[in-house]
């Protein structure tokens, strides 16, 4: 029991320090705290103690003092919020460039997909130094995904994709949990993140038994669901030509913007009528319950893939390397 | 001794009429009192017993104690009978009812049938959540999040759900009362400015019961007929939404946190001026930190959903009204601190379990902020952080101070004293045994062990263990109080008005009071807390 | 041992001992219910919530199923709860002027009304089962599908609004019910003459709840019934 006794996690992390030392201030400002109430409370206790002849005080009360400890207080407060949101905004900004990883989780264990096909189960294996995006969602309830080490954490959805990410800094294996109590083996839903020095992460990708990345086989998909007739790419189908749309505003039948992000091209599968591109109609099948979450998952990946067509001509759809244009 | 035949001359509301049928039809607002005090207690122990088991599981990593499914069924009973029906009722049931009329120098309550329905309410969802219990239970952790609750479990989630409906309304109908008691029930002369500071923290609690509860009724509403129906309204595969359970649950579930503690602030300002004889310091800004709470409480629920997939924007506002509630708290703990400055102080029991609250209130509030704190609050939502955060408040503090009311006011309530030694020893066993539970808690939480877990990493293992041996020294320290408060019944010292010589109309009353509290209507023409004309009793210090 | 100090015997058995006037009991009364009134606002608030935040996400289901709806037994309805309303008004002024016979009858009145409303809900529910219109497993919205091809209905996002359609609507029956049971006291009660100009508290915050129960289907009825009337493209 006592040869592995942490009393702190590992920092893994480009972003755990930063937690770190938002934490360690908090801590001494509570102990700082709490030794000077508990240190009041037991002085004055002893200085003041029930002693015969002489009588307590009445003391009605000291508005400056009042004002005092509660302007100072909500100071603090007020720098202790921004440091959290700075860092928060930091956390919930993935940054550009990210490699993606595709998460589907389900009672009772982690599903994930690499953009380059690996599929992986309770692990992921990613490279120090890279910054790593998560899109996840969940096939049943609520789940979390949390790494410790990383300090990262965030609930995983069923109906929607949920994103977090992170820049490994330290080689080593780090727990995954679950985080979000989910039903019986929610306790055994964890796993764990492997990071590994670039080069051994080459050696573990060209190993595994990819079958192709995951766009190739959201491509596949594409084409087997009939997606092709209407989505054309040569012509203007009968629904709207996909290639490049990932990352950019849409303009909607009812006047609306949206930006056709994950969840935007995930709803327009399952849920086609909910937003319907201006100028086409809504004669889009609905796709809900004939499509798997990792099917989803590797369409989004192949949509996101098309890059702008070459001027003029009409071609194939291609495999483009990661578009220039922002995401999220 | 010559105790038993002093107390059977004088008539008091515990003697006027005996027999059950007196007991279970009574509308006198201080037999009801005791009417809960029963019930409560029972449901306290069957909570505790729980929770118990759940340390046990986790002294070891392995789940070998229990099942996966009876450890969940634990966890989420253990939640919802502490919150529901022990933490929610407490004080304001049991103190309240017996205390509010007294203090405004009034007979009763304002609807004494509707106060012994309440109590009715309460009882018929305890049988409800005690048969739930009996025959499988729930597994839904006391969040109830869909879909999970609503698609998933295979256990009573409705009954469980109506169970906890109707300790709704019992909670509605007693902050109903309260409020409008203490609006038109005060004796001539009690005007709000000498209302003791127990009743500005009813007040403010009742508030909160009335605007907050039926919003969690409704949910559970919601959650039953989507359970039972199949509708979609929280189950994304049928269109609906899980966070907008998540939403409604909160709007009521933070506010009830207020609920739970407002109260024991109110006994702890009642005790820390009587023990230290004097006034308590700023007696204006604690009255109004009591309604401030309740008002901002009401703006913040979302700071338990920062992980939960809301909009970052979102977030940071509820972030930032999260740090505005923490500062009227934190005016009370300084107020109270200040009032013993140059006071006149004696450690009866009642005054030992006020410092363990002021003390473990003041840590468990700090750790809010690091909770409220988004960069923080990533890391360690959903972890022991969280839980160790929450029990320091609720058991540290909530509990604390309802078993210093108890004490403070129970020679009133039964005409007796408790055994001061006894008092002492509970009080300390119960604080040393709370600490060591609970704060390895924090460091498990930041290590990154999450909450709900039937098993766990080994390299957790040492805290676990502490923590487990900590909970059966606090078991201790609570099982003491329930024997010698039999045993004072029967063998303890009679007890005075007034022993404590404390400021309060309830003190100007018999102990115990009279059915109609007071011999005469009283007429107030005195400020609250004037300990400079009430000359403390010589014994009240109890000094070796 | 000594009782109140109040004379005990210059008011009616109605003063409750706890009380140290009529007018101390009525206010107590009058401040019970509104509190209680406002309760039941968050209450039925939740669910308008939920209402409100779905109308925006599923407009055109909202608007489907809302058209579903009888607009003329919705309109009946209405007039129904208004008039019950006016009964129960009027009831409280005939209690606060001593007369007896006219307050019975206002309540006769206002207890036939509610039974109208309660019958004519039925009518309308029943109408939404023989449509398979009701949640659950035989829930059906082809024939919306089919009246509605120029909007594309989502069955499930349909199901949705009927949901809380029923959920609406079924819990202000229950308060109406209830309502029901409380006049039907009262009714009883005022027939035995119990209600003066001295204390008819009871009938003034009864008919405060009735007053809230009307109010909720002044807003239910627009909410649910009136969503998008305009004529049809």
């Amino acid at each position: 029991m006592f040869d592995n006794f942490p009393l702190w996690p590992v920092r893994a992390s480009s972003g755990a320090g930063n937690v770190d030392a938002l934490y360690i201030f908090l801590v001494i400002l509570s102990a700082f705290m709490s030794v000077a109430i508990f240190t009041m409370i037991l002085v004055f206790a002893l200085r003041y103690r029930r002693r015969a002849g002489i009588n307590a005080e009445q003391i009605e009360g000291s508005t400056p003092l009042e004002l005092t400890w509660s302007i100072i207080p909500l100071g603090i407060f007020i720098v202790i919020f921004i440091w959290g949101a700075v860092i928060y905004f930091m956390e919930r900004t993935p940054p550009r460039g990210a490699t993606e990883v595709y998460v589907v989780a389900k009672q009772w264990m982690w599903k994930l997909q690499h953009e380059e096909g690996q599929r992986e189960i309770n692990e992921l294996h990613v490279p120090v130094g890279r910054d790593v995006k998560l899109i996840m969602t969940s096939q049943d309830v609520i789940h979390s995904f949390y790494v410790p080490a990383f300090r990262i954490k965030q609930d995983v959805l069923p109906g929607r994709y949920t994103t977090a990410w992170f820049h490994a800094t330290k080689s080593g294996t780090y727990h995954l949990f679950c985080a979000e109590y989910c039903g019986t083996m929610h306790s055994g839903m964890i796993g764990q993140v492997v990071v590994m020095e670039p080069a051994d992460y080459q050696a573990w990708l060209a190993g595994g038994g990819a079958s192709g990345s995951l766009a190739a086989s959201g491509s596949s998909i594409f084409q087997q669901l009939g997606c092709p007739t209407c989505h054309r790419f040569d012509t203007q189908g009968r629904g709207p030509n996909l290639v490049g749309i990932f990352g950019k505003p849409v303009q909607l039948e009812d006047g609306r913007t949206v930006v056709a992000d994950e969840n935007y091209i995930r709803e327009s599968i399952l849920s086609p009528s909910a937003k319907v591109v201006s100028g086409f109609k809504p004669i889009m099948p609905v796709f809900q319950g004939l499509v798997t979450e990792e099917q989803l998952t590797a369409l989004v990946a192949y949509i996101k893939s098309l890059g702008p067509p070459p001027a003029g001509a009409a071609t194939a759809p291609s495999l483009a390397p990661k578009p220039q244009y922002p995401k999220e | 001794m010559a105790t038993a035949a002093i107390t059977a001359e004088r008539e008091h509301y515990l003697n006027k009429e005996y027999g059950i049928r007196s007991w279970l039809l009574t509308t006198d607002h201080k037999r009801i009192a005791l009417l809960y005090l029963a019930s409560i207690t029972f449901f306290f122990f069957i909570g505790g017993f729980f929770a118990l088991l759940i340390r046990l599981e986790l002294l070891t990593p392995a789940g070998d104690l229990v099942q996966a499914d009876t450890y969940n069924k634990l966890f989420t009973m253990h939640g919802q009978i502490m919150v529901f029906f022990f933490l929610i009722p407490s004080i304001p049931a049991v103190l309240g009812n017996f205390l509010v009329p007294l203090m405004i120098g009034a007979k009763d309550l304002a609807f004494p049938r509707i106060n012994l329905l309440s109590w009715y309410l309460y009882i018929i969802a305890g049988v409800l959540m005690f048969h739930c219990i009996v025959t499988g239970g729930v597994d839904t952790g006391w969040t109830f999040y869909t879909p999970f609750s609503t698609a998933f479990s295979n256990t009573h989630v409705i009954e469980a759900g109506l169970s906890i409906f109707v300790a709704g309304f019992s909670s509605i109908l007693t902050g109903l009362n309260f409020v409008v008691t203490i609006h038109r029930m005060r004796a001539p002369g009690m005007t709000w400015s000498r209302l003791p500071l127990f009743l500005w923290a009813m007040y403010a609690t009742s508030i909160i019961q009335l605007l907050g509860t039926p919003v969690l009724a409704v949910t559970l509403v919601l959650v039953v007929c989507e359970r039972a129906f199949h509708l979609g309204i929280f189950d994304p595969t049928r269109g609906g939404d899980p966070l907008l359970f998540q939403h409604l649950f909160w709007f009521y579930s933070h506010p009830a946190v207020y609920i739970m503690i407002l109260p024991s602030m109110g006994v702890v300002a009642e005790i820390v001026p009587c023990f230290s004889r004097k006034r308590i310091f700023g007696y204006k800004f604690v009255a109004m930190s009591s309604i401030a709470i309740a008002v901002f409480g009401f703006l913040v629920w979302a700071h338990h959903m920062f992980v939960a997939g809301i909009s970052l924007y979102s977030a940071m506002i509820f972030s930032a009204l999260s740090y505005l509630v923490a500062v009227p708290s934190a005016v009370k703990v300084f107020n109270w601190t200040a009032t013993m400055y140059k006071g006149s102080i004696s450690f009866t029991t009642p005054m030992l379990y006020a410092f363990g609250f002021v003390g473990l209130f003041t840590m468990g509030g700090l750790t809010g902020l690091f909770l409220a704190a988004l960069g923080i609050n990533v890391h360690v939502t959903d972890t022991y952080f969280v839980i160790a955060h929450f029990h320091y408040i609720m058991v540290g503090g909530a509990v604390m101070g309802y078993m210093a009311g108890i004490h403070f006011w129970w020679p009133k309530i039964s005409g007796r004293m408790y055994p001061e030694a006894w008092g002492r020893l509970a009080a300390l066993i119960v604080f040393l045994g709370f600490n060591l539970t609970f704060f390895p808690q924090f460091i498990l939480g930041y290590l990154g062990m999450p909450r709900r877990y039937w098993q766990y990493p080994p390299e957790f293992q040492v805290l676990n263990v502490l923590s487990t041996a900590g909970s059966t020294i606090l078991a201790v320290g609570y099982v003491l109080p329930m024997v010698y408060f039999l045993w004072s019944m029967r063998y303890g010292k009679i007890a005075d008005d007034n022993p404590w010589g404390a400021a309060g109309l309830e003190w100007k009353t018999a102990s115990p009071p009279p059915t109609f509290n007071f011999d005469e209507t009283p007429e107030v023409t005195w400020e609250a807390y004037n300990y400079e004309e009430i000359p403390a009793p010589a014994e009240v210090a109890l000094e070796r | 041992m000594s009782d109140s100090p109040i004379a005990v015997g210059q008011h009616g058995p109605e003063l409750r001992h706890h009380f140290a006037s009529v007018e101390q009991q009525r206010d107590a009364a009058s401040l019970g219910m509104w509190l209680f009134l406002a309760t039941e606002i968050m209450f039925f608030g939740g669910m308008f919530c939920a209402y409100l935040i779905y109308r925006m996400n599923y407009f055109n289901e909202f608007a489907a199923g809302s058209r579903s709806l009888d607009l003329k037994w919705g309109t009946i309805n209405t007039m129904v709860l208004i008039c019950s309303s006016l009964t129960v008004a009027l009831g409280v002024r005939a209690a606060q002027m001593g007369k007896r016979k006219l307050l019975v009858v206002l309540l006769l009145l206002t207890l036939v009304f509610g039974l109208a409303f309660l019958g004519i809900k039925g009518i309308e529910w029943y109408d939404k089962y023989k449509e398979h219109h009701i949640p659950g497993q035989s829930f059906n919205a082809d024939d919306l599908v089919r009246d509605y091809p120029q909007i594309h209905i989502d069955q499930q996002h349909e199901q949705i609004y009927f949901s809380l359609y029923f959920a609406m609507t079924g819990l202000h029956a229950l308060h109406m019910i209830i309502g029901i049971g409380i006049f039907a006291f009262l009714t009883f009660y005022a027939w035995k003459g119990r209600y003066t100009p001295e204390y008819n508290t009871p009938i003034e915050i009864g008919g405060l709840y009735w007053h809230f129960v009307d109010i909720v289907w002044i807003y239910l009825f627009p909410l649910l019934y009136l969503i998008d009337r305009r004529p049809l493209r």
